[in-house]
């Protein structure tokens, strides 16, 4: 017998270099995520989940986050520790236990 | 005797063998090591909260030739991180305070200081003469300057930058050419570029003068930043891209994130660029990042439109004459908690921005409003956002309530009406 799909997936979110000041001041998130992007059969990619914190878990200056349908320039996207664009950036599909970090890029010294 | 050293480095003179043995001793260091380091030449650009730990290490180390790029002058609120300069050398250029310093650490490095900002058009050629870049600067354009110049030099640029509490290192353009010592054949694959990273520039993020940055924080980076050097000079860099990040705050406080290679479309690294990089001459790297920085200062400083802005002299005169004069402070709550005007309420922007109506509720219901910040800038955002609200709820129903906003700020305030405030 197969178990049915689980609706959502479990994913560690962080942020930093200022972003987490952004979501309610804190740096680390844990997100479930629906694990088909509504009203689709689309799996749950990493595009989807930028716009899913952006309606979710952000507080405050929505476009210091997001900004046509991926993030703004100057933040770094990691996927368990890796560049997102070795992983295939938005296209990349989420997986339970996924560990996704945001990172705002510094210019101060 | 003293072995006979490797013919393409400079020989070691005697007191070199004493003065850097602890270094040499160690196995993969070497007198070669040592060698290495006397020839080798380092540019570190921005000699701040970065670049003054980072010339410490250098030249204690015995890198032989360093040059030090900065147009600024010592302050006294550089003291806290930026290591090398001294109450003693307040008000001196922050080149020559840390020549002062690196000459008096040792005298066998050659410095060369430059006093100037760097521009497309002096980039290259004081970057030249140097094996490695370090960028140890504060801001966006110059940050894509360098990484620009880097690349058609073919030199890497070993990166740091820090924030509040956080600090972040990385080395572009890793695998130039003239730093690789393996064969040509064999040249492993060149990493990214800033651009390659960052092709678009991010407008805004803050300074540190805005948001703040602790000392050891820029200290870990900058050392970070000569460890990286030394590393490359040695031969002995990883030659995988990579992002260190740092926070004061986290445990573990260091994270490591694999970077992609060079991008093949980048503007500036990339094949479509040829090799030839970025077209200097007609880029505008302000604009391209969104524009100067405006002068805070200057702006708090305005008159604004009329009726709008007061004082910090008819502020004084009001809480002498009107005990309902209300006093809205709209800094972050930590700067409130450094210093305030006494009897003040404070609601950061942030807040109040969010909810102008609930703000002006919140506050004493009656009584002219007088908003101040820390420059006059943000008080300005405030006094407009509740003088609206107060409007769209039908207005003066109290009897013509007034908000303005204090012109300069608590810095202003501190200038004219109360010597004992503190500036910070």
């Amino acid at each position: 017998m197969s178990s049915p799909t689980p609706p959502t997936i479990r994913l560690q979110i962080e942020f930093s270099g200022g972003l987490e000041l952004l979501f309610s001041h804190t740096r680390k998130h844990t997100v479930n995520l629906p694990s088909t992007v509504p009203n689709s059969t689309r799996p749950a990619d990493a595009s989807y989940l930028i716009l899913y914190l952006r309606d979710n878990l952000l507080k405050e200056r929505p476009e210091l986050f997001e900004e046509k349908g991926t993030v703004k320039p100057g933040i770094l996207v990691l996927i368990n520790d890796t560049d997102w664009e070795l992983e295939g950036e938005g296209e990349y599909e989420l997986k339970d236990g996924d560990e996704i970090v945001f990172i705002s890029t510094l210019h101060g010294g | 005797m003293a072995s006979s050293p490797t013919p393409e480095f400079p020989p070691l003179d005697l007191p070199e063998y004493k003065r850097y043995g602890r270094q040499m001793i160690l196995d993969g260091f070497g007198l070669e090591g040592q060698q290495k380091l006397k020839a080798a030449s380092v540019l570190v650009v921005g000699a701040g909260g970065l670049g003054c730990p980072a010339l410490q290490y250098l030249a204690a180390a015995g890198v032989g030739r360093i040059g030090i790029v900065d147009h600024d002058t010592v302050e006294s609120s550089n003291l806290q991180r930026q290591i090398l300069h001294n109450e003693e050398t307040l008000g001196l250029l922050k080149v020559d305070s840390a020549a002062q310093f690196v000459r008096r650490l040792n005298s066998l490095v050659q410095v060369t200081t430059y006093p100037n900002a760097l521009h497309p058009s002096n980039a290259l050629e004081i970057m030249r003469p140097y094996d490695i870049i370090l960028d140890c600067t504060d801001n966006l354009p110059t940050r894509y300057l360098l990484s620009d110049s880097a690349v058609a030099l073919d030199k890497p640029l070993v990166s740091g930058a820090a924030m509040r509490f956080e600090g972040q290192l990385c080395v572009y353009n890793l695998n130039a050419s003239s730093a690789s010592s393996t064969s040509p054949s064999a040249t492993p694959d060149k990493g990214p570029c800033y651009r390659c990273l960052f092709p678009t520039p991010a407008v805004g993020g803050g300074t540190c003068e805005e948001v703040g940055i602790l000392g050891v924080v820029t200290g870990v980076i900058g050392n970070l930043q000569a460890a990286e050097a030394i590393k490359i000079i040695l031969g002995k860099n990883e030659p995988k891209p990579s992002l260190l990040l740092y926070s004061f705050l986290y445990s573990p406080p260091f994270r490591s994130i694999k970077l992609r290679g060079k991008k093949a479309n980048c503007a500036a690294c990339g094949d479509a660029a040829g090799g030839g990089g970025i077209d200097f001459g007609n880029m505008d790297y302000v604009q391209m990042c969104g524009g100067a920085t405006p002068d805070w200062l200057k702006e708090g400083m305005k008159a604004g439109s009329a009726g709008s802005r007061v004082t910090p002299q008819e502020l004084k005169s009001a809480i002498g004459t009107d005990c309902n004069t209300v006093i809205l402070d709209v800094r972050p709550r930590t700067e409130y908690g450094i210093c305030s005007i006494e009897g003040s309420t404070n609601i950061p922007i942030t807040e109040l921005l969010a909810n102008p109506s609930s703000a002006l509720t919140s506050i004493a219901p009656s009584g002219d409003v007088y908003v101040v910040c820390r420059l006059g800038n943000d008080s300005q955002l405030a006094a407009d956002a509740l003088r609206q609200t107060s409007q769209e709820v039908g207005g003066d129903v109290d009897g013509g309530r007034k908000v303005v906003d204090v012109i300069g700020g608590l810095r202003l305030w501190s200038r004219a009406v109360d010597e004992k405030f503190p500036v910070y």
